[in-house]
């Protein structure tokens, strides 16, 4: 994945049904494009964070941002594209691998610090927890073998560094405050 | 005081409604809504009005939600009274019009299958509400009314629908109303950044061509005492909306009109001119800054805005102030110095002598802007006039002149046809000691006619004014000037609506002339209850100014 014009914002959101429904719809009639997007439980109970790449970058995203903030259910939205940050994704990738090739496949992996988690006779599963962009070396190497499956979790990330405030972000937030002046 | 009755979900929402101040709703029964007019039933301080068609519920909601500036209620079954109320939902949410639509559904075991009459309407409506619930318990439905009506009403109001499935309405719980509601997620602001509000005034002050565009917010907030204070202390011509209408007297030295597509001339050529301009809750629609690279090019902009995606969302903006329109005037007007603006008015007074926007072009005809300046002339100004959508609409913002607030009322955002009959019916029952008149096309009448069976039934004394030109007239403007003249679907065959009125049971008038306009219109208004004139109106009268589309403001034409 590239990340060359792609922003990514964290939102966190109320845990109720129909609100993934309600951030794609918004995304789609005001014409923004996801990259990636991972739904899961925050640390706070009742509030889901989502991790959302998008294409495009400065006045467009501050507009999406706001957009965001008008679901009633959306309660945090930090646009951390440019935070100092740790960033993740999963991937499983089947690597087709015969023979000695296996061992090759299995040093490459090793490269990555990816895990061999399935043999077969004929391929290899390699689990890689890595940035977006390391996976996307692996995969570029990988395919001198050839990727029979992939699948990607998206991106999840988080901003480095100590807590600041005893208080959670979500509680912090001020009326209007979401309008940076 | 907690209250731990039991009560039914149909007993729930009367009562919320009643906490909530309404005393009518609008709609129509079906199936899955059958449970809650039987609750209905016992609470005759609710009167319901029965409409002929959902959509026509849906305007009068909202008609009676502009006059009361606070919420109005709609209701419909599942199915396909739920898909009628669509058009005015989506109009509620583009005017920011606070409306609570009540639809019932199918009982909770057949969600999901299909059943009859099943519409996904929360589905269908996310991105045309403020917020929708689908209510899967009755133990929920204490705290989703009174939410419903919390989140219509404040912030940017707008539409919320509830959608009650059937068993839902007769469940019963001991769950009681919150007194307040608390939503992490949603923290309208109240008065605007106290650093922007200061820099705000320092450009009024630095300011020698300064403009007010006042829109739907100032209204909303119910600014008018801040905005006149505002303006008559530092000399500031007011310019406003289409929504904007009836924010700042018309007939005041300071009042430039209307901006935008079929605005005053001046008023457009003002806020070309001018070198700040003071937005007060209004959008920037495109329909009021013409061309926007060329929109008020000498001017710094300052905009008030409750909504913090509309600032920036359209024009570039010196300082940006999110908060109510009220509350910020309100720390804003102290810090403002007393100033005139002798040559700037001057100027601007010069334009409206010499390009009267204002004024009837003078004809002997009976044309479609007489009708509208005889109601104002006939009402001296003291009537509330409904809108609907076309040149009609135009004319009724041009050529009357609104003093007071909640006066002029119009779909503008969505421009939905047939708004302004239905709309008109809300309006009067809200304020039944005002004189209501709605001045419709011939075209918009015919999208909601069959209401005038619900005004005959209940007797609701609107004036409606029908500006009958036989042709969807804003469509033969458009196609004569754009499409070379090549009229396709402009026309119109109409009845003589005069008789049909008459078979609704309403008093029907027709004028054919100048002279017969003015003495129907005193007809109307000496008659005790509903009355529907038809105008019959010069057919090819076309509307101006106008700013064509792709034009600026500055490019306004005059004929
Ligand atoms: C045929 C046709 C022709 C038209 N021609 C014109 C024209 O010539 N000129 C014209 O002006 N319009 C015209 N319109 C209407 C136009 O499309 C828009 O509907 C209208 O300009 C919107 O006005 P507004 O921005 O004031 O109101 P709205 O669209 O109702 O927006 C209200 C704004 O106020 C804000 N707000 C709400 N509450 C508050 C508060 N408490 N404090 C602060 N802000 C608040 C909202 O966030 C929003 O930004 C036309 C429409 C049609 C159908
Ligand atoms: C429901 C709906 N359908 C179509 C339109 C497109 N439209 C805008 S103005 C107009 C003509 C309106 O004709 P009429 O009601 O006679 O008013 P006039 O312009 O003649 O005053 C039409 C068809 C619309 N705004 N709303
Ligand atoms: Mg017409």
């Amino acid at each position: 994945m590239k990340t060359e014009g792609l922003s990514t914002l964290v939102a966190l959101v109320e845990d109720n049904p129909g609100v993934l429904t309600k951030v794609a719809t918004l995304f789609r009639r005001r014409g923004f494009n996801i990259a990636s997007l991972n739904v899961g439980h925050s640390e706070q109970p009742g509030i889901s964070r989502m991790t959302i790449v998008i294409e495009g970058t400065g006045a467009h995203i501050k507009q999406c941002e706001k957009h965001l903030y008008k679901l009633v259910e959306v309660v945090k939205v930090v646009d951390i594209t440019n935070a100092d940050r740790v960033d993740k994704e999963l991937a499983l990738v089947k690597i087709a691998a015969h023979g000695a090739e296996r061992s090759s496949v299995v040093a490459l992996a090793q490269a990555f610090d990816g895990e061999v988690v399935d043999v077969g006779r004929n391929a290899l599963i390699v689990q890689l927890t890595a940035s977006p962009y390391t996976i996307e070396r692996f995969l570029s190497l990988a395919g001198d073998f050839g990727v029979v499956e992939l699948t990607r979790t998206g991106l999840i990330t988080m901003a480095r560094g100590d807590v600041r405030r005893a208080r959670s972000p979500v509680a912090a937030r001020r009326p209007g405050s979401n309008h940076k002046e | 005081m907690i209250d731990r009755k039991v009560r039914t979900g149909g007993s729930i929402i009367c009562d919320v409604f009643l906490e909530e101040g309404v005393t009518a709703i609008f709609g129509m029964p079906g199936g899955a809504s059958l449970p809650f007019y039987d609750a209905l039933y016992d609470y005759p301080q609710i009167q319901h009005y029965l409409m002929r068609n959902e959509q026509g519920a849906g305007y009068a909601a909202d008609g009676y939600a502009r006059a009361l500036n606070s919420v109005g209620v709609a209701t419909s079954t599942s199915g396909p009274g739920a898909t009628n109320l669509v058009t005015p939902i989506a109009s509620a949410m583009m005017d920011s019009i606070p409306v609570v639509f009540l639809t019932g559904q199918v009982a909770t075991p057949f969600i999901g299958t299909d059943a009859f009459q099943e519409t996904d309407i929360t589905g269908v409506t996310i991105p045309i509400t403020k917020q929708n619930y689908l209510v899967k318990s009755v133990h929920e439905l204490p705290r989703i009314m009174k939410e419903a009506f919390y989140l219509a009403r404040s912030g940017r109001p707008g539409p919320v629908l509830v959608d009650v499935p059937k068993d839902v309405f007769l469940d019963e719980t001991d769950e009681p109303v919150p007194e307040s509601i608390e939503l992490r997620g949603y923290k309208p602001a109240g008065a605007g950044h106290r650093r922007m509000i200061r820099k705000a005034a320092e450009l009024i002050g630095q300011s020698e061509r300064p403009v007010i565009m006042a829109g739907h917010g100032v209204a909303i907030s119910g600014a008018f005492e801040e905005l006149r204070e505002l303006a008559e202390k530092a000399e500031i011509p007011v310019i406003t909306t289409l929504h904007g209408v009836g924010d700042f007297p018309e007939t005041h030295p300071l009042s430039f009109g209307m901006i935008g597509m079929h605005g005053m001339y001046y008023a457009n050529m003002a806020v070309s001119e001018c070198d700040l301009i003071i937005g007060l809750g209004l959008r920037f629609d495109d329909r009021v800054t013409g061309r926007v690279a060329d929109f008020a090019p000498k001017a710094k902009i300052i905009h008030v805005d409750i909504d913090p995606a509309e600032i920036e969302k359209v024009v570039p903006t010196a300082v940006p102030i999110v908060g109510d329109v009220k509350a910020t005037l309100q720390i804003l007007n102290p810090l403002v110095s007393a100033n005139t603006h002798t040559a700037w008015l001057e100027e601007l007074n010069r334009l409206r002598t010499n390009h009267p926007s204002h004024e009837p072009p003078p004809n002997e005809e009976f044309l479609p802007q007489h009708m509208v300046r005889y109601i104002y002339e006939a009402t001296e100004g003291e009537a509330i006039v409904v809108a609907d959508v076309g040149q009609n609409q135009m004319w009724a913002s041009q050529m009357f002149f609104y003093e007071k607030p909640y006066t002029f009322f119009s779909a503008g955002g969505l421009g939905g046809m047939g708004y302004a009959l239905p709309a008109a019916m809300g309006v009067q029952v809200a304020r039944p000691d005002q004189t209501v008149w709605c001045v419709t096309g011939d075209g918009g009448l015919q999208i909601n006619i069959q209401e005038l069976a619900a005004m005959a039934e209940y007797n609701i004394p609107v004036k409606v004014g029908v500006m009958n030109n036989a042709h969807l007239g804003m469509i033969r403007q458009w196609q004569n000037r754009f499409y070379n003249g090549r009229l396709m679907g402009a026309e119109l065959i109409n009845p003589d609506f005069a008789k049909v009125a008459e078979a609704f049971g309403i008093r029907g008038i027709r004028a054919e002339t100048q002279d017969e306009a003015r003495d129907a219109i005193s007809q109307a208004m000496e008659f005790d209850g509903p009355v529907l004139v038809d105008f019959i109106v010069d057919e090819l009268e076309d509307c101006y100014p106008m700013v064509e589309p792709g034009a600026s403001l500055a490019e306004t034409v005059e004929r």
